[in-house]
């Protein structure tokens, strides 16, 4: 806890408007400042291999998880969540690379399955209402355990990445060199679709289920318009998803609207901006 | 036939080669191939021939080790002993990128060569090496360019230099259906010549173009379920089997011979 402390200290100190005076505030741009890069990292090969789809599966399996961990009665539920989004995702994974169907079609199986579970449960326990914020996050439900998750976490996924970036670069533009490389596809694929899902379940809470994966998507297709080479796509998918993340928490603040949404919306109008530059940029 | 694998094994005493004993690969019961044996000696370019479906991608995919398979790879050196696992080099058919992807040649080969991740930063001496490697394929202008900026002979020139690097015991080269002109092709081969001559390489091609794998082939293998048909460009495509098989499309020079008698393939 002392290091929260000298984290609000700091913010007090550097600033000093009427946002950043509650708790709540600090510790929710905290967490921005460390899951808005992850974000943008992991965004950058989720949008080159064309996995859209399997990140927002990724959302569905991250709820049904909420509703596994309650209905288990489990103290932690944010453990439970990661849990089942890790496993749920390497199930994906591990079939996709398996068979010879379309992914589109595996993933979609999967994510309806997991959305149906999830539903399943939380009518039957009686107590649908109580979900319903995990539907477009919320905010206050930031506590300081959660940002010492993040942290580990965030630190987790940083070397995770210098580990596994190359790799999954040369498994996405063609498997079979990367085989010639001596790089195990599979298991490359799995560790990033198990980053992947830690990320979407620690954040699934205050973004929620609606547009966890325009999170992902939004500022690395953004940084896509303007980046000639993989160092700058990951400056500019960074940059745009930390900016986006920051003036999104500040205005939903002064206009009293959902976070994650503003966020989004903020990151939207990023993703515009650069579309009309991209002919400044690429060469 | 059975005479000629023996003298080759004679053969193998003094050179370095390559052995594909008994590959077979079925997926989910379905055969793909089964019994195919190739003895590949260094500096032979050897080309895969045969219709679509008949195996020959997924051949290359069972040497490269992405696919299960049975049988074994085996690479011998000068002295026929056996080193184990030779080092592949592989030129793919197709990238399966979209043309928008922030991905620069530079991105590619560091990426292949070094642990150092692409996005944190790129040494001056890699990049050196990567221009030194694109300097023998004549392609060292298009080291900071995009891959979707890459037309499709530029690419393929690309490929060819990161398979060569480092240099390997065996090079496969898938070569592309479509996307590259004829005088970018005889480019690419003739660059594939002189570099085999020049470092002793093995290299096993796939091939739809009969004419070119009968001007550059040593030796061409008919595969269809199993090898069909294995000797010297002249003897395969003269074959009954081959024949039936092509009917119509076996290449000119071939064609001609079987009229005149006496045509340019003098593989």
């Amino acid at each position: 806890m002392l290091m929260l402390d000298g984290w609000y200290a700091l913010v007090d100190f550097m600033l000093p408007f009427p946002w950043a005076a509650h708790t709540f505030m600090k510790n929710a741009f905290l967490a921005i400042i460390l899951v808005m890069p992850l974000f943008g990292l992991l965004g950058t090969m989720v949008v080159n291999n064309r996995m859209a789809f399997f990140s927002d599966s990724l959302g569905h399996g991250a709820f049904t998880g909420i509703a596994l961990g309650t209905l288990l009665g489990l103290v932690e539920p944010l453990a439970a969540i990661v849990l089942f989004s890790v496993v749920f995702a390497g199930i994906i994974t591990f079939i996709k690379h398996r068979s010879t169907a379309s992914s589109d079609t595996i993933i979609g199986v999967f994510s309806s399955f997991a959305i149906a579970l999830g539903l399943i449960i939380m009518s039957r326990s009686g107590s649908f209402a109580k979900y319903s914020s995990y539907l477009i996050g919320d905010l206050l439900s930031i506590s300081q355990e959660d940002i010492f998750m993040i942290l580990a976490v965030f630190l987790v996924i940083i070397c995770l990445w210098v580990f596994i970036f190359n790799r999954i670069l040369i498994v996405s533009i063609n498997p079979s060199l990367a085989a010639s490389r001596g790089i195990d596809t599979l298991m490359s694929e799995m560790l990033f679709s198990a980053a992947l899902a830690i990320v979407v379940s620690i954040s699934i809470q205050w973004v929620g289920l609606l547009i966890i994966n325009s999170m992902l998507v939004l500022p690395a297709a953004a940084a896509r318009n303007v980046s000639n080479n993989v160092r700058q796509y990951h400056l500019f998918s960074i940059f745009i998803a930390l900016l986006s993340g920051i003036a999104g928490l500040i205005m939903s603040y002064y206009w009293n609207t959902a976070t994650g949404a503003t966020i989004v919306l903020f990151a939207s109008g990023l993703f515009f901006l650069t579309f009309t530059l991209r002919h400044r940029f690429l060469s | 036939m059975g005479d000629k694998q023996a003298k080759s094994e004679n053969i193998c005493s003094r050179l370095c080669c390559t052995k594909i004993e008994n590959f077979g690969v079925s997926f989910g019961g379905a055969k793909i191939f089964d019994n195919v044996n190739v003895h590949i000696h260094c500096g032979e370019l050897t080309a895969i021939i045969g219709k679509n479906g008949a195996g020959k991608s997924t051949l290359l995919k069972a040497i490269l080790g992405e696919v299960k398979h049975s049988g074994e790879l085996k690479y011998m050196d000068e002295k026929g002993a056996h080193t184990g696992h030779p080092c592949v080099g592989y030129v793919p058919q197709y990238l399966n990128f979209d043309v928008g992807t922030p991905t620069s040649v530079l991105d590619l080969f560091n990426s292949c060569l070094t642990q150092v991740p692409s996005w944190l930063c790129c040494s001056q001496k890699m990049r050196n090496r990567v221009i030194e490697d694109l300097k023998i394929v004549k392609a060292e202008h298009l080291v900071d360019r995009r891959l979707g900026a890459l037309s499709g002979g530029e690419l393929q020139r690309v490929l060819l230099a990161l398979a060569l690097d480092p240099i390997p015991d065996l090079l496969l080269l898938d070569e592309p259906v479509s996307g590259i002109d004829q005088n970018g092709l005889e480019l690419f081969y003739d660059m594939v010549s002189e570099l085999r001559r020049k470092n002793d390489l093995s290299i096993i091609l796939v091939s739809h173009d009969f004419d070119l794998v009968c001007r550059y082939a040593d030796r061409v293998i008919l595969l269809d379920g199993t090898v069909i048909c294995n000797g010297t460009p002249e003897e395969v495509f003269n074959d009954e089997k081959t024949r039936k098989i092509f009917k119509s499309i076996l290449p000119i020079a071939a064609r001609n011979k079987e009229k005149s008698g006496n045509g340019e393939c003098s593989c």
